[in-house]
């Protein structure tokens, strides 16, 4: 950072971004952390290491990253297909790709629950071969695919139009087999905004209740998600104990995102 | 690339804000009151609302709107005391219009004693709704814990009506093995060793029970089972257990709100109206119990005498059985090995 900036206007646009920050976000949590102090630490460690809880951070977190991680694998392939192969009905498909952030989450739970339950479309052939759809553990995985989705699509899709056929054709020219351009020059470039994705689809992933509530069945132990636990504390008139869990959770959420940013940091330095 | 960023933030932070009504009043012309109610009574209270507003007309009263509000009765309770402006509240249980009293003391505390019959004008009950010729030949609270019989029930921690069912079933036990609380727990255990779904709300269960055909039997409210009835023709038929529970559904004038909106004399003859014939005879009609005998009487073939057990005689009232039961470490938390 030099001492003369090129564009003008840092201070006006700095302090509008610190306020704006400050409004939607800091002062929210900072309540909530705030409320959540009204119990001690003793309280704080019994709420979140008692066994529900700890069944559902499980649960929450691991649906979560594997949701994502599958979304991270056919969101690429999609953006693929949607950038590189010109298709009748390519554009309709773009546009589908997004209805997921469009549908409220509540209606996509009661969809995905009726296709999966052991009575549904695909839920009964699940039942043949012995998976339970919908009420179980997989079906809150299935949730939260469908919500992260379109994260992966949207934040990778722009990266391939930009990549443009050069580089490819160089690297072909170059002697690369096609295995090879794909592993060492087109994936590279690509991986931030695969991160990226991934970061998003799981964070979005992590505080779905809508979608979820419905397919999960909400069996203590087996199929709770935090975000319900928080709610049944709510029920009780336990706002504290409610913020307690939304804090644990919210921190090791911060926990994990921090560290896929650095991680996102490296491999960008590693790439460039 | 930023822009779409953008985009796909600014979507994926879209989130329901809670609907703030108004609810407002002129000095003459149009009175407006809202009624914060729970979900199954939407249709009950759409009658209501039009036979007040008749008589209140026919009295030379002027014009008067009532608005609904229908939800789990928890979270609507949680909507008033977070300042929703209601001014009269009809809840499924006397705890939520309680909580109301404590945290906002919006209303007195000894609100259920300012009309008769505990505040509720109508009752209702718990009871089973099972598959066409009941195939797997559901009686009594005894046959819930058979096995591969699916039972369908919401959650108490999340459901007002949940803990109706619960309770029932805790009085079946503990009359069936003498108040060994030991046995009445494993009851409660097998019991929710059958339940493969539970549900967030009572019209989440009906869901799941009517329309996706999970489960053999639903414990259910007496009004939603006639409902599901109308809703699913010959799907379906009702099993009165040997005991069950008497609910009873309280309504208030949220006085605070209602001194506010100049609508207090209208609120407390809105929910006055409740207890006349007129819509004691549209509660039986929609299969609530009317607390008029003679009445009641009229709908005894639909809704039967059966034995009850109450809240405030078995449980010692709600707040209560709400700490032995629902709360953290209570014996719902005790029923799925969680403390």
């Amino acid at each position: 950072m030099g001492k003369k900036r090129v564009i003008p206007g840092f201070g006006l646009s700095f302090g509008i971004t610190i306020f704006w920050l400050g409004i939607i976000i800091l002062i929210p949590l900072s309540a909530l952390f705030i409320k959540a102090a009204g119990l001690g630490p003793a309280e704080w460690w019994r709420i979140l290491t008692s066994p529900r809880v700890l069944a559902a951070a499980k649960l929450t977190f691991g649906a979560s990253a594997a949701a994502a991680a599958v979304s991270t694998v056919l969101g690429l392939l999609v953006a693929w297909v949607l950038v590189r192969y010109q298709f009748p009905g390519r554009r309709i498909l773009d546009a589908i790709v997004d209805l997921p952030f469009a549908l409220p989450t509540a209606v996509a739970g009661i969809t995905l629950t009726t296709i999966y339950a052991p009575t549904g479309w695909i839920g009964k052939y699940l039942a043949e071969i012995g998976i339970q759809g919908a009420y179980s553990p997989f079906g809150v995985f299935i949730a939260l695919t469908f919500i992260g989705f379109p994260f992966v699509v949207r934040t990778v899709q722009p990266v391939m139009e930009d990549m443009g056929a050069e580089l490819e054709e160089a690297s072909a020219i170059l002697g690369a087999g096609r295995w090879t351009t794909f592993r060492r020059v087109i994936f590279p470039v690509l991986v931030p905004a695969l991160i990226t994705g991934f970061t998003l689809a799981f964070a979005r992933a992590i505080g779905e209740y809508g979608s979820v509530i419905f397919i999960s069945g909400n069996l203590p132990m087996k199929t709770e998600i935090l975000p319900l636990l928080i709610v049944a504390q709510l029920e009780q008139v336990k706002y504290e104990a409610a913020a307690v869990i939304a804090s644990g959770m919210l921190l090791v959420s911060f926990f994990l995102l921090f560290l896929i940013n650095l991680l996102q940091r490296r491999l960008n330095w590693q790439t460039r | 690339m930023k822009s779409r960023l953008i985009l796909t933030f600014a979507l994926a932070s879209l989130s329901v804000l809670p609907a703030c009504k108004k609810s407002s009043s002129t000095a003459g012309g149009t009175i407006e009151l809202q009624n914060v109610s729970y979900d199954p009574t939407r249709e009950f209270y759409a009658d209501i609302n039009t036979a007040f507003a008749k008589n209140w007309a026919a009295d030379g009263k002027g014009e008067i709107k009532i608005t609904q509000s229908h939800g789990g009765s928890g979270k609507q309770a949680r909507a008033v005391i977070d300042g929703q402006p209601a001014d009269v509240v009809t809840l499924a249980l006397a705890s939520d219009i309680d909580v109301i009293a404590q945290k906002a003391q919006l209303l007195p505390a000894d609100w259920q004693s300012k009309l008769s019959d505990n505040s509720s004008p109508y009752t209702s009950t718990v009871v089973f709704v099972v598959r066409k010729g009941n195939p797997k030949a559901v009686k009594d609270w005894g046959d819930l814990t058979k096995e591969g019989v699916g039972v369908i029930t919401p959650n108490p921690k999340t459901s007002g009506g949940a803990r109706w069912n619960y309770l029932a079933a805790w009085a079946w036990a503990e009359k069936q093995f003498t108040g060994d609380q030991t046995e009445v727990l494993d009851y409660i255990k097998a019991l929710f060793k059958n339940v493969p779904v539970l549900d967030t709300g009572a019209r989440g269960s009906t869901t799941t029970f009517a329309q996706r055909k999970i489960g053999d039997v639903l414990i259910s409210w007496e009004n939603e089972a006639y409902l599901i009835e109308k809703e699913f023709p010959g799907e379906t038929e009702i099993v009165y257990p040997s005991l069950s529970i008497l609910a009873e559904p309280p309504v208030a004038v949220v006085e605070k709100n209602t001194e506010k909106n100049g609508t207090t004399a209208a609120a407390r003859a809105y929910l006055e109206f409740l207890y006349t014939d007129e819509a004691q005879e549209l509660a039986g009609k929609h299969f609530y119990r009317p607390r008029n005998a003679a009445i009641l009487a009229k709908y005894a073939a639909k809704l039967p005498a059966i034995p009850l057990v109450t809240v405030d005689k078995d449980f010692g009232g709600w707040a209560k059985a709400q700490k032995t039961h629902f709360d953290d470490g209570g014996t719902f938390d005790q029923a799925y090995g969680t403390k």
